[in-house]
């Protein structure tokens, strides 16, 4: 890795105040993923602002009949919490399947949120839990939040410091995980709130999206046979050597199937 | 031999594994060296390019830098090829094409990987730092990627040396007489085969440092070798000119190989190469990255087979045509492998009296391909048994009930088969018996019918594999164009205290021939484990090796460590005679102990080794001091290790996804020293074939030759939860011709797996009208296969 200057942070505000006015400053949450793109001389940051010592930015709490989780919350802390697993059991699993335990003890809520790994977890249960990303300036809708490949609403020096998950009715993510990372190659999170029914799919396209077509036909009727011949198409899907964009957009629907059965339990 | 709880037959526990699980392991990377410098490699990231020209003149004003160097350098001081040591001769008896392999490339790069410059500075980030300020001027190429069309008209070319990429065209067995056999078939069975190519990953990536004592003039090379005396046998006598008494290589402790550690690499080599240039040490570990890129890759044929069958389904002939890659340069053994270690095994357990294979080599620009665990008897497997079992499925007779009828009969050994091996011994019915018996196999169709009635498609496969290991009489390899001896060597050295050093050719690398080993000694000689330490990995100190691969390290190395113990206990025997005052014919020694015959007159090793090392009360005059007796051992045969494997699996047809539900091998690999550690080397070798069936798969961009699955996340590892547990056990019929018994169980796994896996694959598509799966079967090529046979279904 190339040479940066290392800052600890005590709180958010401290963080904000170290990354001010250095325009090659990144923040480090667990490092699992700026550490390896560091490695591998991806990114040339001036200085790193290492959150790990920010106390405010960790924790669960019970909120508003929903959950509000701290940016610097780890994968694990978020699978195991008794608080997660009963207001929103599927979230808890969701964490709980992300990469292995070295990961899961290492990587954050914030970190994975603010990355918008197209390949990630969590996006998916942001966006189809209706979730809020407060930030050091302001909360930002999910809808609003996700912009494109690695893009976020987030501007220059602004930290995530929680995300407030309403509680659902049901909800349920299933995912296929891609054989060699063991990301998401489709993951599909379906929750039914209060304000409706919403379907969010990660690691089919260039970013997390909502299938609207899913959306209305799962309001009036949450069973999986109600999305049976729902085809999502394949414009603007990933393909690799896991997946072609057709195998995609069928694991898509396969998933989203099993995640309403998975719901209705 | 006695059993002691420690001798030979005892689960003994890895004595290697304290040091290693408690990380006092001593890797290469670990040496700790005076005044260390580190090299970095810059590599090509084109698959073929001219160097139109290299700028270091800033790189060099890096800080820390300390040298660099180029093939420009290189060339100027004569640094010789690496080389291929196995001559392969084609069809009109002409040795294979062998184009040049310089250490840097010179005006040419043929792989992304290719070696363009070494830097040479302070730390490691430097170097690499200074790497990145090289300026090359590529002038970018038309790359051959794409095995399947690496011979046709109008490829890009890779050497000129070897017009239209064919490095050689190679027969065995006659053909004429083949055609004939399928012209009077009543059925024949053809298949095309893509056997995937694999990168071996090694836990530990390969390592290099040097160091050279311009006071001696004495070379040392650290290096992460599977067979430290070979290497300094081609570093010394063909690449760099130093004279072998000059050059001395350790291998310490190494984190695994599969083979890709026995080759000469550039890398290593340039570090010798430099040491004296920069005269400071300079130490090189491959980044993950560039293991993927550099390390010799293996297997990557496309084949297309035919079986030839009469009414009963005995196999009259088979018939297979191989394209083989080599990649860009010819890798150490790289040409023997779809030869001499593939198509003399396409007998299998068979009485095929007819074969013939045409095997045509080609260079491409990926990296150079060579032996890989298992190294031609898995692609030989792959080939046979996944053509048995179509020829079953086809003519609608039990897989396993056609292999019963052509199998080899007991009787019938030493067998000679019609590509060249003389089988030594084996019994494979008992073996396939067992299997079927093990894995249910009876119940099997009660388990697809449950299965199909939640929504799963249950499938159950065979492979009845062969191999030819424990390489093996140098003579015959000397025939076939190999150019090295293939004996072991083992020196076994008492101390005056009666403790005892093993000193062997062989190389561990993850094996525990620590354990091993010394339970050998410890049966033998009744000395008791803990008084017995294994040394190898060093050229100063252990005895001209061979090292370890093909699965030789115990057939070959552990039947001379027996000679060495025949001779102390020969040499024992005079001194035991003389403080016993009795004649030595009527010594016995037994349970470590020489006594007279008919008496109670005795006398323990450890005295008589005492006596020799303190000898005053001595046969001086008819036996010399000491006792320390070495052994080369060149064995009479190959070990044919054989047995089969039944896998069952079950597949979700709306994703792909496929689960090995029961895996059993029933293997035999005459007496074993140690089951615990055999079973751990099934386990591997099963988890390696699993990989390669289901998981594994190097890919290159067809058109840039760019290594897609140039990283874990994208090359897919098997992990502990892709296996079930598995269910192993064994048939013996001890080796006769070494003096354990024994033959090698290294690779098997790895060589009968991916045809099992993939023979229940295509079992459990069979009832979709599915004959073939390509591998792996990866979730994608499963789905892709099943929509396949739906629109063929539907039109
Ligand atoms: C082997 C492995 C397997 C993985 N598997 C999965 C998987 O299956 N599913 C999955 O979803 N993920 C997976 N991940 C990713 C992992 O879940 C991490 O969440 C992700 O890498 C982010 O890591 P981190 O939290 O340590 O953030 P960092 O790596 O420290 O930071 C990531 C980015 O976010 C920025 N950032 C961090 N915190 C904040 C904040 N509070 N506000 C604003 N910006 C911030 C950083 O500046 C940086 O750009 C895997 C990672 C690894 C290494």
């Amino acid at each position: 890795m190339y040479d940066f200057a290392y800052h600890r942070a005590k709180s958010a505000a401290d963080a904000t105040a170290l990354l001010k006015g250095k325009s090659e400053g990144r923040a480090m949450a667990g490092g699992m993923t700026l550490i390896p793109t560091l490695k591998q001389r991806l990114a040339r940051p001036s200085d790193v602002v290492d959150l790990a010592g920010a106390k405010d930015l960790a924790g669960i709490k019970a909120e508003g009949g929903g959950l509000t989780i701290g940016a610097m919350t780890r994968h694990g802390a978020v699978a195991t919490s008794t608080e997660v697993k009963s207001t929103i059991p599927a979230l808890a699993s969701l964490a709980g399947h992300i990469g292995d335990p070295q990961v899961r003890n290492r990587g954050t809520i914030g970190g994975s949120v603010a990355n918008n790994d197209p390949a990630a977890d969590y996006p998916a249960a942001v966006l189809a839990l209706g979730a809020t990303i407060n930030t050091t300036t302001r909360k930002i809708a999910a809808d609003q939040f996700f912009k494109g490949l690695f893009e976020t609403a987030l501007g220059e020096g602004e930290l995530i410091t929680s995300i407030s998950f309403p509680k659902p009715e049901k909800a349920a993510y299933v995912k296929f995980p891609n054989p060699a990372s063991r990301y998401a190659m489709v993951g599909v999170f379906v929750a039914k709130t209060a304000g409706g029914v919403r379907v969010a799919v990660t690691g089919a396209g260039p970013g997390v999206f909502r299938v609207k077509a899913m959306e209305d036909a799962l309001a009036k009727n949450f069973s999986s046979a109600a999305i049976k011949d729902i085809k999502v198409p394949t414009d603007g899907l990933n393909s690799d050597i896991h997946g072609s964009a057709e195998y995609r957009a069928h694991l898509v629907g396969v998933m989203a199937r099993r995640a309403v059965d998975a719901a209705s339990k | 031999m006695t059993a002691a709880p420690t001798g030979i037959g005892a689960r003994v526990k890895r004595t290697e594994d304290q040091r290693f699980l408690t990380g006092r392991g001593r890797y290469v990377d670990d040496l700790a060296l005076a005044r260390p410098t580190y090299a970095y490699f810059l590599r090509s990231p084109h698959a073929h390019a001219k160097i139109r020209s290299i700028d270091t003149a800033a790189a060099a004003a890096m800080p820390g830098v300390v040298r660099i160097f180029t093939g420009k350098d290189t060339a100027e001081a004569k640094v010789g090829s690496l080389i291929c040591g196995w001559v392969v001769k084609d069809k009109d008896g002409n040795p294979h094409k062998a184009p040049g392999h310089p250490p840097i490339a010179i005006d040419t790069v043929r792989y992304v990987g290719d070696t363009v410059a070494m830097v040479v500075a302070e730390t490691a980030s430097q170097a690499r730092d200074a790497a990145e300020a090289i300026k090359v001027d590529y002038q970018v190429q038309p790359a051959c990627v794409d095995l399947a069309r690496a011979l046709d008209k109008g490829a890009a070319q890779v050497h000129p040396e070897a017009p239209g990429n064919l490095c050689y065209d190679w027969e065995i067995g006659v053909k004429a007489d083949v055609e004939a056999a399928f012209a009077k078939a009543a059925h024949v069975t053809k298949l095309d085969l893509v056997n995937n190519r694999l990168i071996p990953n090694a836990m530990e990536p390969r390592a290099a440092a040097a160091d050279y004592d311009a006071g001696t003039g004495q070379y040392t090379l650290w290096s992460t070798s599977q067979n430290p005396h070979v290497l300094r046998l081609i570093l010394s006598a063909f690449v760099l000119g130093i004279p072998e008494h000059k050059l001395r290589v350790v291998a310490p402790d190494v984190g695994g190989g599969f083979g890709s550690k026995i080759f000469c690499y550039a890398d290593e080599t340039l570090v010798v190469w430099a040491a004296p240039r920069v005269g400071r040490p300079i130490k090189w570990t491959a980044e993950r990255n560039e293991s993927f890129q550099t390390d010799a890759h293996g297997r990557d044929h496309v084949t297309h087979a035919e079986l030839a069958l009469d009414k009963d389904g005995k196999f009259l002939a088979l018939k297979v045509e191989t394209i083989a890659n080599m990649g860009s340069y010819l890798s150490t053994f790289s040409t023997a492998v779809p030869t001499y270690l593939y198509a003399t095994l396409l007998a299998g357990q068979y009485t095929t009296p007819l074969i013939y294979a045409n095997v045509k080599a080609a260079f491409t620009h990926t990296a150079p391909v060579d032996a890989y665990r298992g190294a031609g008897r898995p692609e030989a497997t792959f080939v046979i048994e996944s053509i048995v079992s179509k020829a079953a499925a086809e003519l609608k007779i039990d897989p396993a009930e056609l292999r019963r009828r052509n199998f080899i009969p007991s009787t019938a050994f030493p067998y000679q088969t019609p590509v060249a091996l003389q089988y030594d011994s084996g019994n494979y019915p008992p073996i396939i018996d067992e299997a079927t018996k093990v894995s249910d196999y009876k119940g099997f169709e009660g388990r697809r019918a449950e299965a199909k009635s939640r929504g799963k498609l249950r499938g159950i496969g065979f492979s009845s594999y062969i191999e030819a290991c424990g390489l093996a009489p140098s003579q015959v390899i000397g025939q076939l164009g190999g150019g090295v001896g293939q004996w072991e060597a083992a020196q076994i050295r008492f101390n005056p205290t009666g403790n005892v050093q093993v000193l062997t050719g062989s190389h561990s690398h993850g094996q525990g021939h620590e354990t091993t080993f010394a339970q050998i000694v410890s049966d033998k000689l009744g000395v008791p484990l803990e008084q017995i330490e294994v040394v190898h990995g060093d050229t100063a100190t252990t005895p001209f090796g061979m090292g370890s691969y093909g699965s030789r390290s115990l057939a070959v190395g552990g039947s001379a460590i027996m000679k060495a113990a025949d001779k102390i206990i020969a040499k024992g025997k005079k001194i035991a005679a003389h403080l016993l005052e009795a004649s030595v014919a009527d010594i016995a020694f037994e349970n470590g102990t020489f006594k007279v015959a008919g008496t109670d007159k005795a006398v323990p090793l450890g005295q008589v080794v005492f006596a020799a090392y303190v000898p005053h009360n001595y046969p001086i005059t008819e036996v010399e001091p000491g006792m320390d007796e070495n052994a080369f051992y060149d064995p009479a045969n190959f070990v044919y290790p054989a047995g089969t494997q039944v896998c069952e699996v079950e597949i979700d047809p709306e994703t792909g996804t496929t689960e090995i539900v029961s895996f059993t091998a029933i293997d035999d690999f005459g007496n074993i020293i140690n089951p615990m550690i055999v079973e751990g080397q099934v386990h591997g070798g099963i988890v390696q074939g699993v990989g390669q069936a289901l998981l594994e798969n190097a890919v290159y961009d067809k058109s840039s030759g760019q290594l897609i699955s140039g990283s874990f996340m994208d090359y897919t590892m098997p992990r502990a939860d892709d296996v079930p547990s598995f269910k192993v056990g064994y048939k013996v019929t001890p080796c006769p011709h070494n003096p354990l018994g024994v033959k090698g169980c290294g690779e098997a796994g790895a060589i009968a797996a991916p045809a099992a896996v993939m023979n229940a694959v295509r079992d459990a598509l069979g009832p979709l009208g599915v004959r073939d799966v390509p591998m792996p079967a990866t979730p994608l090529a499963v789905w892709q296969t099943i929509q396949g046979a739906q629109r063929k279904a539907a039109e």
